[in-house]
């Protein structure tokens, strides 16, 4: 029995890995988990992960979760091209810098919108316009560290080229692009970097890992987009509360 | 000129920091940035680092910034025992995968603690009410409990039989809450040993001595405090409401 992956393409951090595992022809099997569906509540699910969170490895018996994690797994047994985790001594450091920082104002920050203004609306709840416009705040500051402190005058966040840092951040802004917003302007340079990691990833990818992300606000709109199941609703209720 | 840390050791990262290079004993120049006094926002240190934040670390002209970041440089860069930071596949990808969680599932919640009994009513002279601080107890509560089950289990150590910069993490975002003395250890006899265990392996006069400003917190005369980040404690204040 080979590598399992458990990923819902509607989440950033399960995107980074699917990317990743596709683009280094890592042979997977996916094993789509749909959080929408209820399908992290089941009891089967809590024997892989007892968080009951996603992404989730499952190397024979070696079960792994956090996305970064996974990703460094990865990219050591599999040895990818050194520029995804570079073994030189500070540029390694600055990916981990990255990470760091990431978890603290990007992770939880960048996902708010999706809920906000899809499934907020799909449960019948409507998060306070403070609260909106305090997550705006935090997104506008976010990006402005990340064009200034990170991406600087280089080509991609560690250096000249595609490192896992930049998958986890692509990620986590294609969640507010998804559904609408426009993260970039005024901000030429993060606007290039954006173009210049999806030229890498090539369309076909892109579309690939994209679609369902990139079609759930039309579906919504148009109620195509099914309702959460009920078992979630309360999960998804804590999580609007704990929007700050 | 050596290696230069930039630490207060109120801060969680910044002990985690300080205890592994002094325990392996590694050469700095140890850099105070009160953080009471609001000295992560002068000139000096943003001019070190423009984020504000501790610890930073400056090696020649190499600074870096993110306690988990600065750890695994260290071990690195000084060829630390590899307990610390296994090489092994699996046992890496552990510590890895704990150092990720520990953000918003410890640090996080641990940090809020402090804030919530200690220095937001030591500050604004308000309390915060009560059923946020429920809320955030239970939050930890449920933390302890998922690391317990998740990370610990029937092991010594995070990783097995020694100690790893996974304990070393966990084990001082842990403490924060004792500035308030609110102690969670107390929770579990299991964590309680394990906290012995990895004090023990750090070695008790390290640890207290690193622990010593956070534990005299409640003695602070607040009345110090900059007027600027006693705004910002105040705006705090405002989204624990």
């Amino acid at each position: 029995m080979g590598l399992e992956l458990y990923l819902d393409l509607l989440s950033q951090p399960c995107r980074a890995v699917y990317i990743f595992a596709k683009k280094n022809g890592i042979p997977f099997k996916l094993c789509t988990t749909e959080v929408l569906k209820g399908q992290l509540q089941t009891k089967e699910f809590s024997k892989i992960n007892m968080l009951r969170k996603i992404p989730v490895l499952k190397d024979g018996d070696f079960i792994l979760t956090e996305s970064s994690a996974i990703l460094i797994y990865l990219s050591s047994k599999y040895q990818t091209a050194d520029h995804w985790y570079p073994s030189d001594l500070q540029a390694r450091a600055r990916v981990h810098e990255y990470l760091g920082w990431h978890a603290d104002c990007i992770r939880g920050t960048f996902g708010v919108p999706l809920w906000t203004q899809v499934i907020a609306p799909l449960t019948g709840t409507h998060v306070p316009e403070e609260k909106v416009e305090r997550n705006k705040t935090a997104m506008d500051r976010a990006l402005q560290q990340l064009e200034d402190k990170f991406l600087g005058d280089k080509a991609f966040l560690i250096g000249q080229q595609m490192s896992l840092a930049d998958l986890m951040a692509f990620e986590e802004l294609m969640q507010p692009v998804a559904v609408g917003y426009d993260l970039f302007e005024g901000r030429p340079k993060l606007a290039a970097w954006c173009e210049r990691v999806e030229a890498f990833l090539g369309s076909d990818l892109f579309q690939e890992t994209h679609g369902p992300i990139l079609n759930i606000l039309e579906q919504a709109v148009n109620k195509k987009f099914p309702k959460p199941s009920p078992e979630v609703y309360p999960l998804i209720l804590l999580r609007i509360s704990r929007i700050p | 000129m050596g290696l230069e840390l930039y630490l207060d050791l109120l801060s969680a990262s910044c002990r985690a920091v300080y205890i592994f290079a002094r325990k392996n004993s590694i050469p700095f120049d140890f850099q105070f940035v009160d953080l009471l006094k609001g000295h992560h926002h002068s000139k000096e240190y943003i001019a070190i680092n423009p984020l504000k934040k501790l610890p930073s670390l400056k090696d020649g002209k190499f600074v870096l910034s993110e306690s988990v970041a600065i750890l695994f440089y260290l071990c690195r860069k000084y060829s630390t025992p590899s307990h610390w930071y296994p090489p092994d596949l699996h046992t890496r990808a552990r510590v890895d995968e704990f150092m990720a969680w520990q953000h918003t599932a410890i640090q996080l919640p641990m940090t809020k603690i402090l804030w919530i009994k200690m220095l937001i009513p030591m500050i604004t002279g308000e309390e915060v009410p009560a059923e946020k601080t429920e809320q955030m107890l239970a939050e930890v509560k449920n933390s302890m409990q998922l690391f317990e089950e998740k990370f610990l289990q029937d092991k010594m150590f995070i990783t097995g039989d020694h100690i790893s910069l996974a304990d070393l993490v966990a084990l001082v975002e842990m403490m924060q809450p004792m500035g308030s003395q609110y102690n969670v250890f107390l929770c579990s006899s299991k964590i309680a040993e394990w906290r012995m265990r990895v004090e023990l392996a750090i070695g008790s006069g390290l640890f207290w001595e690193a622990h010593d400003r956070l534990m005299k917190l409640a003695e602070w005369d607040c009345s110090t405090l900059e007027p600027m980040v006693k705004e910002k404690i105040c705006e705090l204040l405002q989204k624990f409401k």
